[in-house]
């Protein structure tokens, strides 16, 4: 439909009373996006040590029904989920994230534990992934997609664990831009994750795990235990 | 759908006698205001952010020529595609296509207002193709033959009985003597019934909340996670979006999504946003093969260079709707067509015509709430003023309204003649009142007394007490 275009753009370009941009003008305006410019940053997440921020991120996130469970190190992390889902009377079979720095988590001293590495299928009760980063600014988990880290496992199971480092808990967004920027090109998928699947729409009386997960579960690895 | 938008007055008077509606319009009246007050309370920048989101909508605006083109190269270089479609008939039949494409049989939906605003489900449907809604309140109103009577919370006009009811005429696989009392109950339900749906769709059609032309992504903010279950799962995925979503970056869109949930529903950000960039890439185990933004105009470049252009930096938060005292009182499907309230007075006529909806402006006691409250700071009273202007000059007024109006004009221009009058007209009014304190009936305004008492003047006009009082101060 190559003359609809010509006519959306010929038309905006009359409403503007103008042509197409002249090369100079164009070329600054692309200048502009090749180096994004931060905005106005909320100072509530940038004034703070890198303690404080961390702890701002897990006071934002259980504000919205997250849970966080905070442990020393990764040889904890079995055990901190072997317990979260007794509590929560889970299975104890998990599929995870095929992702090196999962398999660093030595999951063998939990032979009760059922691993499968790979997508989320339906039935999966509860995934483990771990997080691209997290913004303390709002309590949200910055999850991106990749061969290591298929979205499935963010949406199809009723639980969703995210083992998440304490040197990943970024301010804001605009930081967790910056780094993707650095890493690489843009993934398939970048998810803000802020709490448990949710909804209003019945006589605006909010019920947890409209469509996504009904639990999401954070295992801080931050070197302290909480 | 076919809009009723004409019959504005007659629709208002229908709902302020249902009862149903008016107990669920009573529960939502106070809701998203005091959670939205809560949450801007606790961000001393929003006023500054508000500032910031203007500017950064009024500089995509004035380049949107650009950041569309920009845009859609950033799509097409990661194996997207962007169609650009004047109009909804474009719009419906490119989406059409895609789904033949691959013979698809079953298309699930996010919620976007653009696929109300074309109509697609009837579309589809039309064409042997099931459209699933999967928002909660967008499934109930799809089940119950409904439009949605708000933008971010279509069924917000229904009861949980209501909902039960349509849930019971629907899924009549399940015991029919289950439990569907409470909100909890009715939200299993639907997810269990419309998972198999996801798992089961050929294409995946969302809205979309922002398209930035830096990386060629499209960004939708939901709740549920069902906007995501849509576009994850399915071969395709096609996002609808009105070419106004533009921004130039990421860091652009984050400053306004700092105000939009908590413009919407005072949280403070919503459960998922997501950001998606072309289809899925070498090597991963999930995600659409195919990626299309179905990018559509509709009216809307006209409205650029015009004074209804600030309009486009809306950001759909509703806001505005959930502050409107005339919303609170009739609900959504009042309005006649896809978008209710201020910002809906102000769209309606640009995107259906004047003939249909050129009233919908006059549905505003001009209260100024809703510019108050706008993320964006668009003048919505200001513009609802300019197409009751277009109204008038159209001549599509009631005529006894535009011949009151210009022998008011005609005194008022002439200021003498009109205090004089006036003093005479509230004297006669004061002594035929007198002792009564108000007239229930006026001869020549019968159809202002019929809903409202006239007040019987004192006898003097402000005017003249006014004079008075300089008149005593100056000695």
């Amino acid at each position: 439909m190559s003359d609809g275009r010509n006519d959306i753009l010929g038309g905006i370009r009359k409403a503007l009373k103008r042509g197409p941009l002249d090369p100079a003008a164009a070329h600054a305006l692309r200048a502009r996006l090749g180096d994004p410019q931060r905005n106005l940053l909320p100072a509530r997440a940038t004034v703070l040590d890198d303690a404080g921020r961390i702890d701002l991120f897990v006071a934002m996130a259980e504000e919205v029904q997250t849970t966080v469970d905070r442990v020393a190190g990764l040889a904890d992390v079995p055990a901190a989920v072997a317990t979260y889902l007794a509590s929560e009377n889970l299975p104890a079979e998990l599929v995870i994230a095929p992702d090196p720095a999962l398999d660093a988590i030595p999951w063998g001293e939990r032979p009760l534990l059922r691993l499968r590495r790979g997508k989320a299928a339906p039935g999966d009760h509860v995934s483990v992934t771990p997080a691209f980063a997290a913004i303390a600014e709002t309590g949200t988990l910055m999850l991106t997609s990749g061969p290591e880290t298929p979205t499935t496992l963010n949406f199809l199971p009723d639980t969703h664990i995210v083992v998440l480092r304490a040197d990943q808990v970024l301010p804001h967004y605009e930081e967790g831009w910056s780094r993707l920027r650095a890493r690489g090109p843009m993934p398939r998928t970048v998810n803000f994750i802020t709490g448990p699947s949710r909804t209003g729409d019945i006589e605006q009386r909010i019920q947890l795990g409209a469509h996504g997960p009904r639990r999401l579960h954070i295992v801080l690895v931050d070197g302290k235990t909480g | 759908m076919d809009a009723t938008s004409h019959a504005f007055k007659s629709n208002a008077r229908e709902a302020l006698a249902n009862p149903t509606l008016q107990t669920a319009l009573g529960m939502a009246k106070t809701g998203f205001p005091l959670k939205r007050l809560a949450a801007i309370e606790r961000l001393p920048e929003f006023e500054a952010l508000r500032e910031e989101g203007k500017r950064i909508k009024n500089h995509t605006l004035a380049h949107l020529d650009f950041y569309l083109e920009e845009f859609e190269r950033n799509v097409v270089e990661l194996g997207g595609q962007v169609h650009w479609c004047r109009t909804p008939h474009e719009a419906r039949e490119t989406i059409l296509a895609i789904c033949r494409s691959v013979d698809a049989k079953t298309v699930t939906k996010g919620k976007s207002m653009i696929a109300e605003e074309i109509a697609l489900n009837d579309f589809l449907e039309a064409n042997a193709i099931a459209p699933i809604e999967t928002d909660l309140g967008e499934y109930i109103i799809q089940l119950r033959h409904e439009p949605p009577s708000h933008i971010i919370a279509p069924a917000i006009h229904l009861l949980k009985e209501q909902v039960a009811d349509a849930f019971r005429a629907a899924h009549t696989d399940l015991d029919p003597a289950r439990n569907l009392e409470e909100p909890r109950t009715l939200t299993d339900e639907a997810r269990q019934i419309l998972r198999p749906k996801f798992l089961a769709a050929d294409v995946g059609i969302t809205g979309a909340n922002f398209l930035i032309a830096e990386t060629g992504s499209s960004i939708i903010v939901t709740n549920e996670g069902n906007g995501d279950l849509t576009q994850i799962l399915p071969k395709i995925h096609i996002a609808l979006a009105s070419l106004e979503k533009v921004v130039p970056t990421l860091e652009d869109a984050a400053t306004i999504l700092r105000l939009l949930a908590r413009s919407a529903t005072g949280q403070e950000f919503s459960t998922y946003t997501t950001v998606s960039t072309g289809p899925r890439r070498p090597g991963d185990l999930d995600g659409p093969q195919q990626f299309h933004v179905v990018l559509l105009d509709n009216g809307r470049s006209a409205m650029l260079g015009t004074e209804f252009q600030d309009m486009l930096r809306c950001i759909r938060c509703s806001a505005c709707i959930n502050h409107c005292p005339v919303y609170a009182a009739v609900g959504g499907h009042a309005y006649g067509w896809v978008y209710p309230g201020p910002m809906g007075s102000v769209l309606t006529p640009q995107l259906i015509g004047m003939e249909e909806a050129g009233n919908l402006p006059n549905a505003s006691t001009f209260c100024g709430r809703c510019e108050s409250v706008c993320p964006m700071k668009i003048p919505l009273p200001k513009m609802m003023r300019h197409w009751r202007e277009r109204e008038y000059e159209a001549k599509l007024s009631p005529a006894t309204y535009r011949q009151g109006l210009a022998l008011w004009a005609f005194f008022v221009q002439r200021p003498e003649l009109y205090h004089r009058l006036a003093e005479i007209g509230m004297r006669v009014l004061g002594f035929f009142g007198r002792g009564r304190g108000r007239f229930r009936a006026l001869p020549l305004a019968g159809g202002w007394t019929a809903v409202r008492d006239m007040p019987v003047p004192q006898g003097r006009s402000f005017h003249s007490l006014w004079a008075e009082r300089q008149r005593k101060a100056a000695r």
